[in-house]
């Protein structure tokens, strides 16, 4: 079964801090991590290629320096690893990234596509759906668990709001994985090294075959006109006292507040 | 291509666009320099620099006839045959929306709901309800989801399509958009028309909600988002208000779903799941054990709450993780969050914070969670829980 795991690289959200006198974000020397939610999706390819055999091929795009984020992938036992990586998908919106990404996808071959449940940085998690769409292949959104992968199809736990359902569908297909699949290996010390020197090659707009119209801040419907830092919350009240005091106190705020 | 332009003869190097800047991608070199491999193209630096300086080289957009798209409609999501809460959100917001545009709200609505559901959609503020009340739309699926709401708006053509940030509404939606090849914004908080272009103004939050972004989607209709659930009121019931019930028979090839539903676990131990609860009480590291999750089960069953947790006590196996609240977990924006024995590390306050009021409950003056609580408490929640409960009990008499 081959699989190919998109991952994007984030900044630690950590160290995302925020300047007191100017308000914004800082960022300088953050560094860049494989965003959390794809090292499951890492995890969880690597399983079922030891369950099932195959390869495991890791996708990303981005700048140059994201190319760190694969070779992480790789130290952890991914087969081959490719960067999308051109100055045309420079502000490109989910609908232009996801459709980037799937033409890359097509042009890797695949019998799965596992994505993370969403990239920590934009929150939106519709790269994942919306590149189901583009391949035209079912997909399954929150994956709990792979139960079983079997006659061409393949049978998953989807994680709701209430609990979890047991999906089937037929492959080719597309999953998103939420944290609970897994818990992602560590590096060996020879994936490290095969990581290091491994030729990752980079693959630009016009090896894909993608539409320039349909990438890049051109491609993208959604416009970003505006970036601001939230009003922060304020500290609030020490309640102070015996316990039974500040029972009594919180008890009393929260009911003048009207939220009891 | 795009890029930022730098207006040599404004740009007196002021450094007004470089701490405006998300991405650390511009530094000053007499002028502003912009590095084009980290640049996303955000707009901040525009927004920011007082003299003008900076612009984004204009892009042509291959958009479509906007001018054909008219009317708000909202998503009414349903759950074993039940109309979710949030739908009722929706239609606060989509009346809004509608009124400032001089326009009418539909709701859309899948699945065997009953004439008194679609009536009570009506109530709540819905001119119009499109049902496409068929057996297989019971159970939701996305193909189906997305194949007949995209069905729908081709032939319909709405301006604005609102849907709940739920996990149905997070999966199917995408996809939706992804079909009627426009923009989506994941997860807002705020919406806004702006009256003289006719456009929906998005704001949501990103990085964890460490800066808000606003969103356009000028020219692709419809303009598509997702919408934060308990962020927004319920809209009021009006009984006896008057609307259009139009039901809607699917193409048969958006009736097929490829995925197959084997069977549905319930798994919410307490009777409010995280995602509709108004009241949160959470437990970290500091209850000690899982047993002691029995008394923050006590105070959120005594407040009709539901029950939250830290990563640690998940990680330690104490509570599942769909209890989870955070990054790696849920995000929540409850009326009410107690956090008890949690230090509010950012990855879990990124979660949470957007909640109403923030209680804290720890043993550490220090404790990073103390910073965004509404009111702290400095003590040991194995006393201080206890008290609360007993004043609980008392008030309930
Ligand atoms: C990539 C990544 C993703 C993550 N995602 C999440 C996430 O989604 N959600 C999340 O929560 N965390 C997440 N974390 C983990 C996060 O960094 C913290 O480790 C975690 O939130 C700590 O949980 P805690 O507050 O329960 O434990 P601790 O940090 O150990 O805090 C326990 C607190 O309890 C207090 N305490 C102890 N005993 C008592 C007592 N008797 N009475 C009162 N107070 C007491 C202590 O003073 C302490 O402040 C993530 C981390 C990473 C790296
Ligand atoms: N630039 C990218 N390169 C590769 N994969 C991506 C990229 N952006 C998003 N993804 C994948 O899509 C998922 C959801 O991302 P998002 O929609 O941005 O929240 C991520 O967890 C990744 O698996």
């Amino acid at each position: 079964m081959d699989i190919v795991v998109c991952i994007k690289q984030v900044p630690e959200t950590t160290e995302v801090k925020i300047d007191p006198q100017t308000k914004t974000l800082v960022r300088e020397g953050i560094p860049g991590i494989v965003n959390p939610f794809d090292m499951y999706a890492i995890e969880e390819g690597l399983r079922l290629k030891e369950r099932y055999g195959g390869k495991v091929k890791v996708l990303t795009m981005g700048p140059p320096q994201a190319e760190d984020a694969l070779r992480e992938a790789l130290a952890m036992g991914a087969d081959e690893a490719v960067l999308l990586s051109d100055k045309a998908l420079a502000g490109s919106d989910t609908l232009a990234t996801s459709y980037a990404l799937s033409m890359a996808v097509r042009k890797l071959g695949y019998d799965l596509v596992i994505c993370g449940k969403q990239a920590v940085d934009g929150d939106t998690a519709q790269v994942g759906p919306e590149m189901a769409e583009h391949l035209g292949v079912p997909f399954v959104a929150w994956v709990r668990k792979v139960e079983e992968v079997s006659d061409g199809k393949i049978k998953v736990q989807r994680l709701m709001d209430d609990g979890y359902e047991v999906l089937e569908m037929p492959l080719p297909a597309l999953i998103t994985v939420v944290k609970e699949i897994n818990e992602p290996r560590l590096p060996s010390l020879r994936g490290k090294m095969r990581a290091r020197k491994a030729q990752i090659p980079v693959w630009t707009v016009e090896d894909i075959g993608a539409d320039p119209s349909r990438v890049g801040l051109e491609g993208s419907p959604t416009q970003v006109v505006r970036v601001f830092t939230p009003e922060r919350r304020a500290g609030g009240e020490i309640l102070q006292g015996e316990p039974e005091e500040v029972a009594d106190k919180l008890v009393e705020k929260l009911e003048a507040m009207g939220v009891i | 291509m795009a890029r930022i332009k730098v207006i040599e003869e404004k740009c007196t190097g002021c450094g007004a666009c470089v701490d405006a800047c998300p991405f650390g991608a511009i530094r000053v070199e007499e002028m502003a320099v912009i590095d084009e491999e980290k640049c996303t193209l955000c707009g901040a630096c525009v927004e920011a620099c007082p003299l003008g300086a900076l612009e984004l080289e204009e892009v042509v957009r291959t958009g479509m006839d906007t001018s054909k798209y008219r009317g708000v409609w909202v998503f009414a999501e349903q759950r074993h045959g039940k109309v979710s809460g949030v739908a009722y959100e929706l239609l606060n917001v989509g009346r809004r929306l509608a009124d400032d545009l001089g326009e009418k709200l539909t709701a859309v609505v899948f699945g065997p709901i009953g004439e008194d559901a679609v009536r009570e959609l009506i109530y709540r503020g819905a001119d119009r309800v499109l049902w496409a009340d068929d057996e297989r739309l019971a159970q939701f699926h996305d193909d189906t989801y997305a194949g007949v709401l995209a069905e729908m708006a081709q032939a319909e053509r709405p301006e604005i399509i609102l849907c709940g940030a739920t996990s149905i509404g997070r999966s199917f939606f995408p996809k939706a958009a992804a079909k009627l090849g426009t923009g989506l914004t994941a997860d807002c908080t705020g919406l806004e028309i702006d009256k003289e272009r006719r456009l929906l103004v998005q704001t949501r939050p990103a990085f964890g909600g460490n800066i808000m972004a606003t969103i356009l989607t000028p020219d692709h209709r419809p303009q598509m988002a997702t919408v934060r659930h308990k962020v927004m009121k319920e809209a009021p019931r009006q009984e006896g208000r008057e609307g259009e019930v139009v039901k809607w028979s699917p193409r048969p090839e958006n009736l097929a779903s490829r995925t197959t539903l084997v069977e549905f676990v319930e798994e919410v131990e307490e009777t409010v799941n995280l995602a509709d609860a108004d009241i949160i009480v959470s437990g970290g590291r500091g209850l000690g054990g899982p047993e002691n999750f029995a008394l923050i089960r006590e105070l959120a069953m005594l407040l009709g709450g539901a029950v939250g947790a830290s990563r640690a006590a998940v990680d330690a196996g104490w509570i599942p993780y769909s209890h989870q609240v955070g990054q790696t977990g849920r995000t929540v924006s409850p009326k009410l969050y107690i956090a008890c024995g949690i230090s509010g590390a950012i990855q879990h306050l990124v979660g949470m914070q957007s909640s109403d009021v923030i209680v804290a409950i720890n043993k550490d003056p220090e404790a990073p969670i103390f910073k965004v609580a509404t009111f702290g408490i400095v003590g040991d929640l194995f006393e201080v829980v206890p008290a609360l409960i007993e004043r609980l009990k008392r008030r309930k008499g």
